[in-house]
């Protein structure tokens, strides 16, 4: 393989794993707070859908932008009120938002199937774009990906380094100590599934206005449920997610490897490359349970009734 | 006067036969509302929706062809969730089914053997479950969370299906299309009335529902479920081979779904095509909780949720709305019912502003 070929896979492995990035940062961030929030998919194609829908109607791009990560929240709220609110089954209201929501970007979207878009263009940093190998990749991409590295030392010094993330894993790990301290676990899981809404919003509409700038029906592709596997493969740490999803990229660009390497395989076969990568790394992290118990946030996935 | 939400001392049986009616009526409700924001006749559009595709008999032989797929994935989920096993694969666990199925029809193109179609129809129940083995070893043995898994098939399961009719299994005769020869009759489900569509597969999803609820409420295996669902620590400590169960019921669904698949294929369709399934094996899941996880339950639910398919047609075809529209009504249906089910744990009572304190207080 030549110098260029490896430039340009890292320049692809970079831009695909940004959504993965996106709703992964923003599921984990839920996660921590003790919810599981399955409904990723769901507000990512309705971030899709309502950024593609809005900046082909505005004719502004970062109306799109702001559109999908607003419907994002949206789509989260609900999810807040049956899981939250209501105490309901977080896998099943997962579960529903993510058919909810295929359903209702199908529907809406409907008028805007085929429709052509000029997407988002890349901002080339000079000199920097230049470096050999790492230059293109993370410098000459669009300005998406760059908030996605922003958005990554965000979510990092949060989560490590600041208050409101100490109280965001203290909630997570026990909601009991946290009500005693003082704190709201209602405000707190609110906001954290608040701000994985609006992640899985803005990677929907990464897609839709950058990625691949048109609308399709299930044009995530199971992108959101692979992001909750990086979690996993994660063991809910922050620099893992980054790690995994451009890791998850490369399974996802194999075909331009492939062509480089001059191999002729099945585009239909090669496209199941990321689930199977997705299934690999379950296996491999999930085999040793102790090691989930560990980092797993002790109450993910549990209601949490306040007058207990 | 205010709301107030009491706990009710314990679940509430009236409610949670109420609430899945409860969800549609406000289904139904969101849907006439739906009608209205789009400058539709909000009674017509549901009339069009919901009672004009099954008004003739045509219709309601359509509707038997449609639930057909859905109850046998339906009741395979339901034997899952009764075990809290969380099996979101019946579309790939159909498409599977499908796809194998289709395989081996298309080596008895020329036959007018009797044993071709029984022998499709068992090969398509075993891909299914074969995919279903996969999530439940590696549930078992790696300790992997089977929604995950079970998804990530369904995707590799529709790419295996795309790979199979643009490749190996695409008629050559075919004008370049992505589809499989048509089936000889020899592999074809029988219809069971002349000049309509249903056939042989509606019967044998009665039947599998039929079996599904002797084996859960009438076998020991089906009280071993019904207890790894309800509480997996007393499971355990009563001796119940955990994983055994766990194997059991994913297999039970793979072949159900698998079932479903082949006879799609053999059934309405004759020929293997992309789009064998519109999502029934995702529909499944809102039927399994529309139905409570209970065969009867589960049958007038797949007839609901076949309507649905026919309704969001019908639509399209007379009212020239988006098909999409019947995702909608699904997706809208489930919320429902995850909201409405919050009245099984909890009563709703008005409550006087002065004697709130009092009423607390007790």
């Amino acid at each position: 393989m030549d110098i260029d070929l490896i430039t340009n896979i890292l320049f692809a492995m970079v831009r695909t794993g940004t959504p993965l990035l996106l709703v992964a940062l923003g599921e984990l961030v839920c996660e921590k707070s003790g919810v599981l929030n399955l409904g990723q998919e769901g507000m990512m194609l309705m971030g899709a859908m309502a950024g593609f829908g809005v900046a082909f109607t505005t004719g502004n791009l970062w109306f799109g932008v702001a559109a999908g990560i607003f419907v994002g929240m949206l789509m989260s709220l609900l999810f807040g009120f049956l899981a939250l609110n209501l105490n309901a089954n977080q896998v099943a209201s997962g579960l529903a938002l993510t058919i909810f929501g295929a359903g209702l970007s199908a529907f809406m979207g409907s008028g805007f199937v085929g429709k052509p878009l000029s997407g988002m263009e890349a901002w080339v940093i000079p000199v920097l774009s230049d470096l050999p190998l790492i230059g293109k990749a993370l410098f000459a991409q669009d300005p998406l990906v760059y908030l996605s590295f922003i958005l990554f030392g965000a979510v990092f010094l949060v989560i490590y380094h600041s208050r409101p993330g100490l109280i965001l894993k203290a909630v997570g790990e026990s909601p009991e100590s946290a009500v005693a301290v003082g704190l709201s676990v209602m405000r707190v899981r609110y906001l954290a599934v608040l701000f994985g809404g609006a992640m899985a919003g803005l990677a929907g509409a990464y897609l839709s206005l950058a990625y691949t700038p048109l609308w399709s029906d299930n044009m995530t592709a199971g992108r959101g449920w692979i992001a909750l596997a990086l979690v996993v493969f994660a063991s809910w740490r922050v620099g893992r997610v980054l790690l995994g999803a451009y890791l998850f990229g490369a399974a996802s660009i194999m075909h331009l490897v492939m062509q480089g390497l001059g191999v002729s395989v099945s585009s239909n076969l090669l496209a199941t490359l990321p689930y199977l990568a997705t299934i690999l790394v379950l296996v491999l992290l999930s085999s040793n349970q102790a090691r989930i118990k560990l980092f797993a946030p002790m109450s993910l996935g549990k209601p949490f009734h306040k007058t207990q | 006067m205010s709301l107030s939400l009491q706990r009710r001392a314990q679940e509430s049986r009236l409610m949670a036969y109420c609430s899945p009616l409860l969800a549609l009526l406000l289904t139904l409700v969101t849907g006439a509302l739906l009608f209205w924001v789009q400058g539709r006749e909000p009674l017509q559009g549901l009339y069009t929706f919901f009672v004009l595709p099954v008004s003739d008999l045509y219709g309601l032989s359509e509707l038997g062809v449609k639930a057909a797929p859905i109850l046998l994935c339906a009741t395979g989920l339901a034997l899952c969730y009764r075990a809290n096993v969380w099996n979101i694969g019946a579309e790939g666990q159909l498409l599977m089914g499908a796809l194998i199925g289709s395989a081996l029809a298309l080596q008895w193109l020329g036959s007018e053997s009797g044993w071709a179609l029984p022998l499709v129809l068992v090969t398509g129940s075993l891909a299914g479950m074969a995919w279903a083995a996969i999530p439940a070893v590696l549930k078992n043995h790696f300790n992997t969370n089977e929604i995950l898994t079970t998804i990530m098939l369904n995707y590799i399961a529709l790419n295996l299906l795309l790979f199979a009719v643009h490749g190996p299994l695409k008629d050559p005769g075919g004008f370049n299309f992505p589809e499989s020869a048509l089936f000889s009759d020899s592999t074809l489900l029988p219809v069971l009335m002349e000049g309509y569509r249903l056939h042989l597969g509606a019967l044998l999803a009665l039947l599998a529902v039929v079996v599904a609820w002797v084996i859960l409420s009438r076998t020991f295996v089906g009280f071993q479920i019904r207890v790894l669902g309800l509480d997996s620590s007393a499971a355990h400590y009563a001796g119940f081979r955990e994983k055994k169960l766990v194997m059991m019921v994913l297999l039970f669904s793979g072949a159900m779904a698998g079932l479903a698949g082949v006879s799609e294929v053999t059934g309405p369709i004759g020929q293997l095509v992309p789009t064998v399934s519109p999502g029934y094996g995702y529909s499944a899941i809102i039927v399994a909780f529309l139905g409570r996880l209970h065969p009867v339950g589960i049958f007038l639910a797949s007839l609901l949720m076949a309507l649905v398919y026919m309704g969001s047609e019908m639509g399209q075809i007379e009212m020239g709305l988006p098909l999409a529209l019947g995702g909608l009504f699904q997706g809208v249906l489930l919320f429902f019912l995850l909201a409405c089910d919050f009245l099984i744990l909890y009563r709703v009572r008005w409550v006087r502003a002065g004697r709130d304190a009092a009423a607390s207080e007790a």
